[in-house]
């Protein structure tokens, strides 16, 4: 494990099944009568949100609370931000109210890159979504969600999802969910497909690991699980496709397109849901459709991340020699001789 | 209180390289216990535990990973075969109930698995391998407070080695074993190293 959660990229794929394996056990924690773990009593977490996000940081705060940790919510809004203070600034104040990880959520592409690397703070960075760069533990909850529907709850651990077929469809140009989802399902061995309007295909597509359609009726009967992304309104400059009803027409995904998607198919979305426009009510509320699981599993998830990255903090920071990425992650349970049993 | 629990905790560990890879390999590990031993230690502790559970009626036994799951597994047998009845066993794992995370790097989660009836109002007998500092045992009590309230709790080892840091003590021992902190106790199953045997080695030896 690194020391820092970026971008989906980063991740190799042992770190990214170990992580999904982690939330595999984390998710058995929700069905407790007592919804806690003591394992991170006495961490300070601050969610830095300079873009709103109720549902992420609900979710990463949820996470939080669930392993004891102390957290800090900071709001843009209204904070000395909107009065000018830097993105320096904000960081060198959490440093020196010793916060012990920072989840940082910015509507600059690089922010939390910049966070993490540029010595204001010494805590792990987690990046909860930067402009339309990344949004890793997106990316992982909708793996998790993908392992536990197509390759099953107990026989997925340690699996990766070696070639499972995946289409994501919408608005990928504005979308980071689309960006770590690529990345990440690449690494897990997944063969990825973009459905688009060619507007909405960002430039210097064909160096990313899929392939790209416009057709979305030709890619549906080979999908094991289809994705639809939000239209990202707020971040459209210019007209990119010239209707809704258009749209909606080629690329939404109603109950008729729907069954041509093979029968074990699912259907997922980031959320939130332009109902009637990228996905109708039908599709939404049927059975195959993953949303509400999605947010369960990104609680899960952010457990895990957090574990994975905090777990072990001070045991690195007190041997400082090897800092390299294996040192610091998740090892493998030592034998009965060097355990304190 | 945390402090003095990492301080007391530092010194046990300092003979020791903690993070490093199994000292399998350590060239004058003796076998203390072989196969057969281990097989009629786990009946004498069956028997033992049919004998102050007048039964066993209500036991059930949580394993704690990786090699104490095996064995409560191995104990969940024998004591089928003594009382006729399947017993429920489980595992629990402990890793987020440690005091030492943040003192070494993330390991890996195991599983925890409580059989379907829960363990509200039972005899839960927890197993492990090796009781040394009596610091997983903490953990594992603690553990056992968010999943549900037993009517008590005992614990079987199969090798207890001293150095307690806790006050905690075994209910059911396999082999007492006084050893120095300079010595390392293994403990290999077939079932995760392919053999059955207790291995007595020296720190400084695979050092």
């Amino acid at each position: 494990m690194m020391r820092h959660l970026i971008s989906a990229a980063d991740l190799t794929r042992d770190e990214a099944v170990l992580i999904l394996d982690t939330a595999e056990e984390m998710a058995r924690v929700a069905d407790r009568p007592i919804k806690k773990l003591p394992t991170l009593r006495g961490r300070t977490i601050c969610n830095l949100f300079f873009e709103d996000s109720t549902r992420t940081r609900i979710s990463f705060e949820a996470a939080e609370k669930r392993l004891s940790a102390d957290v800090i919510n900071f709001a843009a809004k209204g904070s000395s931000v909107s009065k000018g203070e830097s993105l320096k600034d904000t960081a060198q104040t959490l440093e020196a109210m010793g916060v012990d990880a920072v989840v940082i959520r910015h509507s600059a592409s690089g922010a939390p890159y910049r966070l993490a690397t540029s010595g204001w703070i010494d805590a792990p960075v987690i990046n909860a979504g930067d402009g339309t760069h990344q949004h890793p533990t997106q990316a992982l909850l909708d793996a998790f969600t993908m392992r536990r529907r197509l390759v099953g709850r107990d026989a997925g651990l340690g699996q990766d999802l070696a070639g499972k077929r995946i289409t994501l469809v919408g608005d990928v140009l504005h979308s980071r969910v689309a960006r770590s989802n690529v990345d990440l399902l690449h690494t897990l061995g997944a063969e990825v497909t973009l459905v688009a309007p060619p507007t909405l295909v960002p430039v210097g597509v064909e160096t990313w690991p899929c392939e790209v359609s416009y057709d979305l009726d030709n890619v549906l009967p080979k999908s094991d699980a289809v994705m639809m992304l939000r239209v990202q309104r707020e971040r459209m400059n210019a007209a990119f496709f010239p209707t809704e009803r258009e749209y909606s027409r080629r690329y939404g995904l109603d109950g008729e397109r729907m069954a041509k998607m093979p029968e074990h198919a699912i259907v997922m979305h980031p959320g939130p849901m332009v109902r009637g426009m990228e996905i109708t009510a039908e599709v939404a509320d049927s059975d195959r459709c993953t949303v509400v699981e999605q947010v369960t599993n990104g609680v899960s998830i952010r457990m895990a991340v957090l574990y994975l990255l905090l777990g072990g903090n001070e045991a690195a920071a007190a041997h400082p020699s090897p800092t390299t990425t294996l040192e610091r992650g998740a090892t493998r349970r030592p034998s009965a001789t060097e355990e304190s049993k | 209180m945390d402090a003095q629990h990492q301080h007391s905790q530092d010194t046990q560990e300092t003979p020791g390289t903690p993070g490093t890879p199994g000292t399998q390999g350590s060239p004058d590990a003796r076998p203390v216990l072989e196969a057969p031993d281990i097989a009629r230690v786990l009946t004498r502790i069956a028997h033992e535990i049919v004998e102050r559970a007048k039964g066993a009626d209500d036991v059930v036994l949580l394993g704690i990973p990786t090699r104490g799951v095996y064995l409560a597994r191995r104990l969940a047998d024998k004591l089928a075969e003594i009382t006729g009845r399947k017993i429920p066993v489980g595992s629990l794992d402990i890793t987020m109930y440690r005091d030492d995370l943040r003192m070494k790097p993330a390991r890996a989660i195991g599983r925890t698995e409580i059989p379907a009836d829960g363990i509200d109002g039972r005899l839960v007998i927890l197993v492990d391998d090796v009781l040394f500092s009596g610091r997983t045992i903490r953990a594992a009590l603690d553990a056992l407070g968010d999943i549900g309230r037993p009517r008590a709790v005992q614990l079987a080892v199969l090798v207890d080695r001293g150095h307690r840091e806790l006050p905690i003590r075994a209910d059911y021992v396999g082999k007492n074993l006084p050893t120095s902190l300079r010595e390392t106790v293994k403990v290999q199953l077939a079932e995760e190293d392919g053999r059955d045997t207790v291995l007595l080695g020296s720190k400084s030896a695979s050092a």
